[in-house]
């Protein structure tokens, strides 16, 4: 059966109207769709066991404890991380990205630099600037070569003893690249800098392994991976993490506190201060145990035939130019495209107007669509729930849409 | 059910002023410019005037925006030629609304609004 015959009865959403069509959702790139688990999972805690964590000395609070924790432990299994205190709940991957810039940040030094690339969402650019502001480090850029893959020629001329921090994204949110995670750490570490990988595109895409990818951080997002919002995602090696000092303090991030000091708590609590997401922990549980039945090798199958099928039917129509790599080369469940003659919001906006749903304008990533010669562009992307039928829909009114303005 | 689709988001007169702007154009010799990004999506627009004794005699814009933005701009430098820059700047986005014929979401404000904001910027005593 294929994949979204087997799913699409499991997300309420999925079967309501829009403008008097059907929904076709393709803007799971931006947020995807919540399963019925999700959503009962969600509810059934908040109706029945809801507390606060850890200091809570009652059923109650036992109960949440239990849940919130044993929603570390699925994360860890499911991105096969060693250990449970390698695994940080935090706010989402924007979160992650700036606990870990901040922190890094602070032990930089004059003359130090921070390489990140082209293709960078806005979230793993600003923080590296901000950690880089006012310490003489210098935040310098991989470039792309003409189809949209990072250029590790000039990377490896880039690395050097001043490299301290080398942060990329695992699949760019608009070309849909995959970048060769585990070649750029592994000469990232020889060079003796740290990794940070955001996975924001790539949790809810391909099957995840901690140790083979070879990072030193790796950050990620619940509500694109069918969880909620409000909760994501920070992976650390233990040396790593272990080496980096909290840069938020509050409750539970500590063991000990005087009036002038305090004592910080173990892993992975010490970057999590205060009342953490709990019922948003049991919906990101449920998500990854809908996502592990499917089976994740198979997510990213199906994900693959949609992006490569709507990469050909897309980049077949007449003024519909297609961006990212080759149709043939692997790429993450998105595809950009832009339509001569109309602004990415137009089309969007059009297109809604037929009950179709897509992302428009520069998906935060303004130096990427610089390089690609654009203002912005729109994009469709695809989940668990997503149908060769709605890329035809899609084909379908793109084909026709140059009339419509 | 699902609400009622934007009616006429696209109107005639937007249709219309996208495709064949009247005031898209530079003004060299403009006495007030600015230019700023709708944050939402980049679009850029630039509006450029000049005022004569008191009189805004001529006002262009330019830049890369949507239909609606783009339209907004159009409508936006044509009501306020021959106006003082006082009047200008009290025109709102419900007088742009109007003249466009069209009803927006709040996610697609920002655009009929950013070209008013320019000309704020520009006019600003």
């Amino acid at each position: 059966m294929r994949m979204d015959e087997q799913t699409r009865g499991d997300f309420p959403i999925l079967s309501r109207t829009v403008n008097g069509h059907r929904l076709v959702y393709l803007d799971s790139a931006a947020s995807s769709q919540k399963p019925r688990a999700v959503l009962e999972a969600m509810a059934q805690y908040y109706t029945m066991s809801h507390a606060n964590v850890h200091r809570s000395i009652h059923t109650l609070g036992e109960e949440a404890t239990e849940l919130y924790e044993a929603a570390r432990d699925r994360v860890q299994r499911f991105i096969g991380a060693a250990s449970r205190e390698e695994v940080v709940f935090t706010r989402g991957t924007t979160d992650g990205i700036n606990l870990v810039a901040e922190a890094l940040g602070r032990v930089l030094r004059p003359g130090d630099e921070i390489l990140i690339t082209d293709m960078e969402h806005h979230s793993n650019i600003v923080p590296w600037q901000m950690a880089a502001r006012d310490r003489r480090v210098r935040v310098r850029s991989i470039p792309l070569t003409g189809d949209g893959l990072l250029d590790l020629e000039v990377f490896e001329r880039m690395l050097s003893e001043r490299t301290k921090v080398v942060a990329f994204t695992h699949v760019s949110n608009v070309l849909g690249t995959i970048t060769p995670v585990a070649q750029l750490c592994r000469r990232a570490r020889a060079a003796g800098a740290v990794t940070v990988v955001d996975g924001a595109q790539a949790a809810p895409h391909l099957p995840l392994d901690m140790s083979a990818l070879g990072c030193d951080l790796y950050v990620f997002s619940s509500h694109k991976m069918l969880g909620p919002t409000g909760i994501g995602v920070l992976w650390g090696r233990r040396a790593v993490l272990d080496a980096l000092e909290p840069t938020r303090g509050g409750g539970e991030m500590i063991k000990e506190v005087w009036i002038d000091r305090a004592r910080w708590n173990d892993l992975p609590w010490r970057f999590e201060p205060g009342t953490p997401p709990i019922a948003e922990a049991v919906g990101l549980m449920a998500a990854v145990e809908y996502l592990e039945k499917l089976g994740m090798e198979r997510v990213a199958a199906h994900e693959a035939a949609l992006a490569r099928a709507a990469v050909e039917q897309l980049g077949a129509i007449p003024g519909v130019t297609v961006y990212g790599p080759r149709a043939d080369v692997a790429r993450g469940a998105v595809v950009a495209f832009t339509v001569e003659g109309l602004h990415p919001h137009d089309v969007a906006a059009l297109l809604d107007q037929q009950g179709i749903a897509v992302r428009a304008g520069h998906h935060c990533a303004q130096p990427l669509m610089r390089w690609c010669g654009v203002v912005g562009t729109a994009r469709a992307s695809f989940s668990v729930y997503s149908s060769s039928e709605e890329v035809a829909v899609l084909a379908h009114a793109l084909a026709a849409l140059r009339t419509r303005l | 059910m699902s609400p009622a689709p934007p009616a006429g988001l696209y109107s005639d007169v937007i249709r219309e002023r996208w495709r064949r702007p009247r005031f898209r154009g530079e003004l060299p010799d403009a006495t007030a410019v600015a230019e700023d990004v709708n944050p939402l999506c980049g679009d850029r627009v630039r509006m450029m005037m000049r005022v004569n004794d008191g009189l805004i005699t001529a006002a262009r814009f330019a830049g890369d925006s949507c239909a609606i933005c783009t339209a907004s701009a159009d409508v936006v430098s044509e009501s306020i030629e021959g106006k003082s820059p006082g009047e200008a700047t009290k025109l709102t986005s419900e007088d742009v609304l109007t003249i466009l014929q069209t009803d927006v979401r709040p996610t697609r404000l920002r655009c009929v609004t950013l070209p008013l904001t320019v000309l704020q910027q520009a006019l600003q005593p």
